[in-house]
């Protein structure tokens, strides 16, 4: 499966990143290309338990493909949620269901953010799209 | 100025952070273990472990021999009168639990609880719980900005129909002590029942249960310095009998027959199953170890470095201390940054506080805040520890800003 444009990028640029700092940048940068979230999206429903921040994940399938909105409170999490927007957006619940996420935030030499010790939410929020998935 | 613990070669986990370049600030969740406690595990695993309370056998003997002799120091720890008023059960939560239901036969639909605002979910959920199942009334009891229960209020909400009053020692979020004297005189004076939690608070300097006046004192192990999976309910004599078995199998019971049985009093009546018997003999171990400290040297040392830690944290901008700690642990927010981006820069330099909203869920609600980041001083922990703190926070927050 070849990568989305947006995801070459992403990785291009974290795998470059040296030091925690860096990354914690980037993050922040990717953290502000989400697309925003309508008030009238930030629905109870849409929201994502497990984290300690607020985190809203909108997911609706547009002819087969999943099409995702995230958002959070917190802005490094934004980043994360960012960086696996580019990866699921546009796929099929088959892709989906098979895409190994943990392997996908390894390769961005992220992967200590998905322990699910760490109440980031990231683990909740992969957990919810497997969900998703696996329901479709 | 630096200033060491001279405790920190005691506890080798330390060193061994210290080498994955952690800085341990968490003990308020749960503590580094001394290597005389080690010790005692190796021992006793290493020299034949057994149960206790069953055996004839010598294995069993001195298995029963040294269980029973943690016993003996748990009580002179908190200064019980007598070793068979300690319960020991699985941690603070389950001796909570053990209260709730083994006094819920006390309570009618209309009586009251007292607890406060600052409970920890431990001492929250057993009674809220209670409260739902016997149609009870549970009372909050406000806290003022120090962080401390309103004494003036909570005399007035604690009446005649109070039927117990449950609360912390010391706050586990606000770092603060409660007004104990005057709150359990009240109580008792109106004939509730009263329960303090101490899970926090029998870390910092010795307390006196006879002295306290309370009916039960409950805490963990593992925040003592000790092993997990052991807790201890202490209770008044005359408590303690109020006490409904709660849990049933074996060596709790007297006699049973298929059809009805009849259960040991306190201590072992409540300590059915096999107990953790290396938890406990650990738990002995480590209060030798505590009880060989120069108690006046860890206070002022432990005092010593709160107070660097709060000066350290009111010297950087929009740093925001939550009530006014005086004990062990500080928590803070800072104004425009999210406790979770806090925790995250914290993380990435081997900082290793609490972030969120540490087990006090509607405390956090009522001081308009999802989260805040906690830190926390063992005995171990010296200045440089704090130097690394601040200088990973300054890092963070330049970034962050």
């Amino acid at each position: 499966m070849s990568l989305p444009e947006q995801a070459r990028e992403a990785l291009a640029c974290f795998t470059e990143a040296r030091g925690w700092e860096q990354r914690a940048r980037l993050l922040m940068q990717w953290g502000e290309r989400l697309a925003p979230l309508d008030d009238a999206e930030k629905t109870e429903s849409n929201r994502v338990h497990g984290c300690e921040s607020l985190v809203w994940l909108v997911a609706v399938v547009d002819d087969g493909q999943w099409r995702f909105k995230a958002t959070s409170d917190a802005r490094l999490l934004r980043g994360l949620l960012a960086l696996l927007l580019v990866r699921v957006q546009g796929l099929a619940s088959a892709e989906l269901a098979q895409l190994d996420l943990r392997g996908w935030f390894s390769e961005l030499g992220l992967e200590r953010q998905l322990s699910p010790s760490r109440s980031n939410g990231l683990h909740a929020v992969l957990q919810r799209m497997a969900q998703l998935a696996s329901e479709a | 100025m630096f200033q060491p613990s001279p405790w920190r070669a005691d506890f080798p986990a330390i060193a061994a952070l210290q080498r994955q370049h952690q800085t341990y600030l968490d003990s308020a969740a749960t503590t580094q273990k001394p290597q005389a406690l080690l010790d005692a595990l190796s021992h006793y695993y290493g020299h034949g472990a057994a149960n206790v309370h069953r055996a004839q056998h010598l294995p069993g003997a001195l298995a029963t021999q040294a269980f029973e002799a943690s016993r003996d120091k748990v009580a002179a720890w908190l200064n019980a009168a007598d070793a068979q008023q300690i319960i020991f059960t699985h941690g603070a939560t389950s001796a909570l639990n053990l209260l709730a239901y083994g006094l819920e036969h006390g309570f009618n639909a209309g009586d009251e609880i007292a607890i406060s605002t600052l409970e920890h979910h431990a001492n929250l959920l057993p009674w809220q719980q209670l409260a739902q199942r016997r149609n009870l009334r549970l009372v909050i009891l406000p806290v003022n900005s120090q962080g401390q229960i309103d004494l003036d209020q909570a005399l007035q909400l604690i009446g005649p129909r109070t039927r117990l009053l449950a609360v912390s020692q010391l706050s586990n979020v606000l770092g603060t002590w409660q007004p104990l004297p005057a709150l359990l005189a009240h109580a008792r004076a109106q004939g509730a029942l009263t329960v303090v939690d101490g899970a926090q608070g029998v870390v910092h300097g010795r307390h006196d249960v006879q002295q306290l006046g309370c009916d039960f004192y409950v805490f963990s192990s593992h925040k003592l310095y000790g092993p997990e999976g052991v807790g201890v309910l202490y209770g008044r004599h005359r408590a303690l009998q109020q006490l409904r078995h709660w849990q049933f199998g074996g060596e709790m019971v007297q006699l049973a027959d298929y059809h009805s049985a009849s259960f040991r009093p306190a201590p072992l009546g409540f300590e059915a199953g096999t107990p953790p018997i290396a938890g406990v003999i650990g738990l002995g171990a480590t209060l030798d170890y505590l009880a060989s400290l120069d108690a006046n040297a860890v206070e002022r040392h432990e005092a010593s470095l709160h107070q660097h830690l709060l000066r350290g944290l009111a010297e950087r901008e929009g740093v925001r201390v939550l009530g006014a700690p005086q004990t062990a642990l500080v928590s803070f927010v800072v104004d425009g940054v999210h406790n979770a981006d806090i925790a995250h820069v914290l993380t990435e330099q081997g900082i290793a506080v609490r972030a969120g909203h540490h087990c006090a869920m509607p405390l956090l609600k009522g001081l308009g805040l999802e989260g805040a980041i906690r830190v926390s001083l063992g005995l171990y922990n010296d200045s440089d520890d704090l130097a690394r703190l601040f200088e990973a926070l300054d890092q963070g927050l330049e970034l962050l800003r």
